[in-house]
């Protein structure tokens, strides 16, 4: 009941965007860990494949808590959206920015630009009937990796999209802070630069795969 | 010096409204951006034309009252600057600019460049109060209140309602406003007994006049003319969330006592 009460007002569903989104950092920051052994070779990343197979219901329950945690971000994004689209019905015949970031101010272009690339990247390194299996039936990762960024559509694609995942993370992760009330004129700033180069690491270390794969794997 | 102004005119709340272009050959850069309109409209009303609408009262920036969007930026290009202590020297001969009023849905605008504000009043209704008792001032010193904490309440406090953070943001959201009237009771001392409940109250009122939520992007501390940081957003943010998870229902026990 309380917690309904507080999803109603903006502030609650401001705080589940940034539990939400705190949650899905976090995925993001493993997500690269795990990527990056693609440069300990063909054994090494296949072994770590299936060793998170070998998880099982432990992999299952992190599936369905992104799963949910994608799905609250979405949803309050979209109300929240909705309201602020509400509360402004007529436009400026001119409006200048004084104080905001481009990233800040496209949200809601880099958020949605996420969840299609999501689906792509699930189709196209997860799930898709393309993909190579090794006899036990487990993803040969790096051969697919491989397969896969060989096509220039597909890493410039990826490419693009870790852009956006950038902008996205570059106000995001400081924005948590905001949103659940930590805020200070000593912490803040720090957070605010740690925040960009967090990101900008995510999206060098994410793109450097593709751009391996075009350079060296031909 | 030669200044072109593009001035929303509408003649009431009901009517669409349109920019017309006026063009001011001789103001002087002495003149306040409040007294070239002024000039405007001795201008108009002599040629029997309607004078442009526009709100003010102190004129000397802290009664919040002259809010005007001059080329997209609430109160115009000077920071930390209400529209009446802007003067005219900032600007270049020559220079054409787009005057309109605030637009909100919670801010319907009355007629030309005036809105109306009332929204705010019922956000300081909902709890904007302390309750204390009447009678004789006690000693300014009676309560100990920390520095930081008296500075910070302060700062809060410096905001006129103007309602230029609900202007600029593309949200139309009023969380600058309320953080502010919110956080100058809530760091006092005098303010704790209220500090759930005010918080709660205010931020619901908030939601209620549907002004937006916040996106943390930062244009209302831009253009806030008492320059209030967003920092009293989170603190807002805190309270709330705070008063809503340590919300208990009434104690039931010892009714009747005595
Ligand atoms: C990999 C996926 C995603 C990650 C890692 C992510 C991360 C974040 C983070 C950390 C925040 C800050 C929360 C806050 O302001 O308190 C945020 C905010 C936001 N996200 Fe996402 N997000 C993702 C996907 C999406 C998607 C698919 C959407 C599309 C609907 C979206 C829309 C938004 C919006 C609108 C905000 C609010 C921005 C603001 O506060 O200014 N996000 N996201
Ligand atoms: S007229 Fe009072 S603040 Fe400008």
């Amino acid at each position: 009941m309380r917690v309904a009460r507080l999803y109603d007002s903006t502030v609650g569903k401001k705080a589940v965007m940034a539990a939400t989104g705190v949650l899905l950092f976090g995925f993001v920051i493993t997500h690269l860990l795990g990527n990056l052994q693609f440069y300990l070779g063909p054994e090494a990343l296949n072994a770590y494949g299936r060793n998170l197979r070998h998880l099982g219901a432990l992999l299952w329950a992190a599936r369905l808590g992104l799963l949910a945690a994608v799905l609250l971000h979405i949803s309050a994004a979209v109300q929240l959206w909705r309201l602020n689209k509400q509360a402004r019905p007529s436009h400026y015949e001119k409006l200048t920015a004084a104080g905001s970031s481009y990233a800040s101010r496209t949200m809601m272009w880099s958020g949605p630009i996420l969840a299609l690339f999501i689906g792509y990247h699930l189709y196209h390194l997860t799930l898709g009937a393309h993909l190579l299996h090794d006899a036990d039936g487990f993803p040969l990762v790096y051969q697919n990796v491989v397969a896969g960024f060989s096509d220039p559509l597909a890493s410039g694609l990826y490419i693009v999209a870790m852009s956006f995942l950038g902008m996205h993370l570059m106000h995001g992760i400081w924005s948590m802070f905001q949103s659940i009330g930590w805020n200070h004129p000593k912490y803040t700033p720090l957070i605010k630069r740690i925040a960009v180069l967090t990101a900008a690491l995510i999206v060098a270390g994410n793109i450097s795969i593709p751009v391996a794969v075009l350079l060296f794997h031909q | 010096m030669k200044i072109i102004l593009n001035i929303w005119r509408q003649k009431n709340p009901s009517s669409p409204g349109k920019l017309v272009r006026y063009v001011l050959p001789s103001v002087s850069e002495h003149m306040s951006f409040l007294e070239m309109l002024d000039v405007l409209n001795e201008d108009l009303m002599q040629k029997g034309d309607d004078p442009v609408t526009f709100e003010h009262d102190c004129r000397e920036g802290i009664c919040g009252s002259c809010g005007i969007m001059i080329d997209g930026v609430a109160h115009g290009p000077l920071p930390g600057t209400t529209v009446c202590q802007l003067h005219m020297r900032h600007f270049k001969d020559g220079d054409e600019l787009v005057l309109e009023p605030w637009r909100a849905k919670a801010f319907p605008v009355l007629k030309d460049l005036m809105v109306d504000r009332s929204a705010f009043d019922r956000i300081i209704q909902a709890g904007g109060y302390i309750s204390v008792n009447t009678g004789s001032a006690p000693d300014a010193n009676a309560i100990p209140v920390p520095k930081p904490d008296a500075e910070r309440a302060m700062d809060a406090a410096a905001c006129i309602g103007c309602g230029a953070c609900v202007a600029a943001c593309p949200n139309a959201s009023a969380s600058l406003f309320t953080a502010a009237k919110v956080s100058h009771l809530g760091l006092l001392p005098q303010g704790q007994p209220e500090r759930p409940q005010r918080v709660i109250s205010m931020v619901n009122s908030m939601n209620a006049e549907l002004f937006g939520s916040c996106t943390n992007i930062g244009e209302c501390e831009a253009v806030c003319p008492k320059r209030i940081p967003i920092e009293t957003i989170a603190l807002m943010h805190r309270d709330y969330l705070k008063a809503c998870w340590s919300f208990r229902p009434e104690s039931t026990a010892s009714q009747g006592a005595g």
